[in-house]
């Protein structure tokens, strides 16, 4: 079957395993989620679909700790436990994902800040190794398995099984306020100011040049406390048929941010929000990425330390608006300090991420923005890269030698592999 | 037995795809489940998890549709007569193997057809004396004209339709509900190493909705993707000089 990521690109021809079979172990393969990573993180020749492994086995309604299979989407947690007044205590922008993809990506949310990532709220999980051997850990229980395959992209066992938290909430509204900053300095200024309120993102109009260049819509969010968590499931439109590459350009984008930016007047806007419109915006246009045309997008997510994030946003943001590559989602975020999975994307800093549709002159393009992100002590997401080197890979995440190490001491070399792996020499 | 106001599915046969997922369906609408099988391991896997979603009841219960004699024990030891019942149970072999092994044969006639009826057919005795209930069995498309790929299955399935068919006839014009389900192609682990076509298989899920649907509106009949209502008719109205000529 042709498989690919969100992103559309690469697709490769992939045989799907399944879990029962004899031959499981017979040849390499990656385990998979709902290939919801951007590129070729979960594309080999074959894989494992986790999927169809949807079962929860224990919820305890004291504490909120929830034991599920790795198949399980976030969509479906946050659908059976908002009504009772739980949810995620992380969660990324969609809850299109399963839970063994948010722990093989060691994915964050917009309360990076002050949380940190997914692996912050498990409490154990199950891999199972090479020969059906099965292998419980967590930060205390063989805490080098654990913080090599929080992170570790699917390439240190078939996660089975997680026990994570689910955090308690009164409401399933989202208290937000927006704020409209006029550029880069306003952007940080809004996120420091505001850096105790728990959910925090900003659009960012990429495109604005000259002295609006960074201006954006900071949103914030909290939870209510008003009781309401009657929760129906959303409805979704849908992008029924992939659109032609030509829909977005640098023209359509710039219209959209426009309007976007000057759709809030006022300075400061306040807001009762939904939980699916503050957290999962896109979940409700089903295949979105078809937007992006026939040969796909590509998402370019960096971080950078905090000491080089000003100037290194301002001198990336100023290329991308000059050279006109159109991205119509861009995505500005103040991160916490880093954790100490080997492979987890996240340093103190902030992150930009952008969409640009696929086209010949983008990787090179992407390929020079990586080398400056690297020179300047930060990092790509693995859950998004698509065209990164090796050497720009090992040139900016310093625990790769001991992930490798891991890997080879236990034969999972042997029989977990990706396309991205195999392209960052992992 | 009691009797309660929250209803109550019992799914006979629910280690398959299609009998867990019509118990989730149910779940999801407020019925607390009866789910009954040979292998209670992996029920109770299931069991926990209906019961964590849904916050219903959810009771797992040993039986093997071919232990006739233990029919009655079963039924005697239920809590309570469930609202409705899902036979989900079913044996498919391979078609060469059924023609050289008699044994092979009989177990999937005594599987898809005989406990099939004589189960069945107690739950009509006490929901007629009762005056409502619904009935559903999932038979198959195989079961709407012989083939010589796999007629022993397909006979076995032929004759539960039928007896379906005769069940909804007696009951016609009463609130009791008589469901004939024809899946036609579903992606099971039956069919896993199969090449489906995408257009004619339906998901368990798919099915499950169907039968939920089917009850609530007290339909007969009924074929989860429509088309293979047409592709049966075909098959049915083909001349025996023109159907023994291919190779379905």
């Amino acid at each position: 079957m042709q498989t690919h990521g969100w992103g559309r690109y690469p697709v490769i021809d992939s045989k799907a395993k399944t879990l029962e079979a004899a031959d499981l172990w017979r040849s390499p393969f990656i385990p998979t989620g709902n290939f919801r990573s951007y590129a070729d993180a979960a594309l080999y020749q074959h894989h494992l679909p986790m999927k169809p492994h949807q079962l929860m086995s224990n919820f305890d309604g004291e504490t909120g700790l929830l034991t599920c299979d790795a198949g399980v989407l976030l969509s479906d947690i946050v659908a059976t436990f908002l009504p009772r007044g739980w949810f995620l205590s992380i969660t990324p922008g969609t809850s299109q994902i399963t839970v063994g993809g948010a722990v093989a990506a060691d994915v964050h949310g917009k309360n990076h800040h002050i949380r940190g990532c997914f692996s912050t709220c498990v409490e154990s999980l199950t891999l199972l190794w090479p020969d059906n051997q099965e292998i419980n850990c967590s930060a205390t229980q063989h805490p080098d398995i654990f913080s090599a395959t929080c992170g570790g992209m699917g390439l240190t066992g078939i996660i089975t099984q997680v026990s994570f938290y689910l955090k308690k909430v009164s409401s399933q509204w989202i208290n937000q306020l927006s704020v409209k900053t006029l550029n880069l300095r306003d952007t940080f200024v809004a996120f420091e100011k505001y850096k105790s309120v728990e959910y925090s993102v900003a659009w960012i109009d990429c495109l604005a040049k000259g002295n609006q260049l960074g201006r954006s819509l900071v949103m914030l969010g909290e939870f209510y406390q008003n009781r309401d968590l009657q929760y129906r499931s959303p409805s979704t439109v849908s992008v029924p048929f992939t659109l032609p590459s030509f829909t977005l350009n640098s023209l359509s984008v710039k219209v959209f941010n426009e309007l976007y930016y000057f759709k809030q007047r006022k300075t400061l806007a306040f807001t009762k929000t939904s939980v699916q419109t503050f957290f999962y915006p896109l979940d409700s246009i089903h295949q979105w990425n078809r937007i992006y045309g026939p040969n796909g997008f590509i998402q370019f997510q960096f971080i950078l330390p905090k000491a080089a994030s000003f100037e290194g946003m301002q001198s990336i943001l100023t290329q991308i608006s000059a050279t006109g590559f159109a991205s119509f989602l861009a995505v500005l975020k103040l991160y916490g300090p880093h954790n100490d999975n080997w492979l987890s994307f996240p340093i103190e800093g902030y992150s930009l991420a952008l969409d640009f549709k696929m086209t010949k002159a983008l990787p090179a393009f992407i390929n020079g923005l990586t080398d400056q992100v690297v020179a300047l002590g930060g990092r790509i997401y693995l859950a998004k890269d698509a065209l990164m080197t090796q050497s720009q890979f090992e040139a900016s995440y310093p625990n790769i030698p001991q992930f490798k190490t891991f890997r080879t001491e236990h034969c999972l070399d042997q029989h977990f592999t990706s396309q991205q792996a195999i392209r960052l020499g992992l | 037995m009691e009797f309660t106001i929250t209803p109550w599915i019992l799914v006979l046969g629910a280690n398959s795809d299609m009998g867990i997922a019509t118990a989730k369906k149910y779940a999801a609408s407020g019925y607390n489940i009866y789910l009954a099988s040979r292998n209670i391991e992996a029920l109770n896997q299931h069991a926990q998890d209906i019961q964590i979603r849904h916050h219903v009841e959810c009771v797992v219960l040993e039986f093997d549709a071919c232990d006739f004699e233990r029919h009655q024990i079963f039924i005697d030891a239920l809590p309570q007569l469930p609202t409705g019942i899902l036979v989900a149970f079913g044996y498919m072999t391979d078609q060469l193997v059924a023609q050289e092994n008699s044994v092979s044969a009989k177990l999937t006639i005594d599987t898809n057809f005989t406990s099939a009826v004589c189960i069945i057919e107690k739950f009509a005795t006490m929901y007629s004396a009762q005056g409502h209930g619904f009935i559903v069995g999932i038979s198959s498309v195989a079961g709407d004209r012989g083939r010589k790929s796999n007629y022993i299955y397909g006979a076995s399935k032929a004759g539960f339709t039928a007896y379906m068919a005769g069940l909804s006839h007696r009951f016609y014009n009463t609130d009791i509900t008589v469901l004939t389900v024809k899946p036609g192609f579903v992606y099971t682990k039956m069919t896993q190493d199969l090449d489906l076509p995408a257009n004619l298989t339906a998901t368990p899920g798919d099915v499950a909705l169907a039968i939920k649907k089917g009850v609530d509106k007290n339909k007969g009949v009924i074929y989860v993707k429509p088309v293979w209502r047409l592709i049966m008719l075909i098959i049915k109205l083909l001349p025996g000089f023109i159907f023994n000529r291919t190779n379905l």
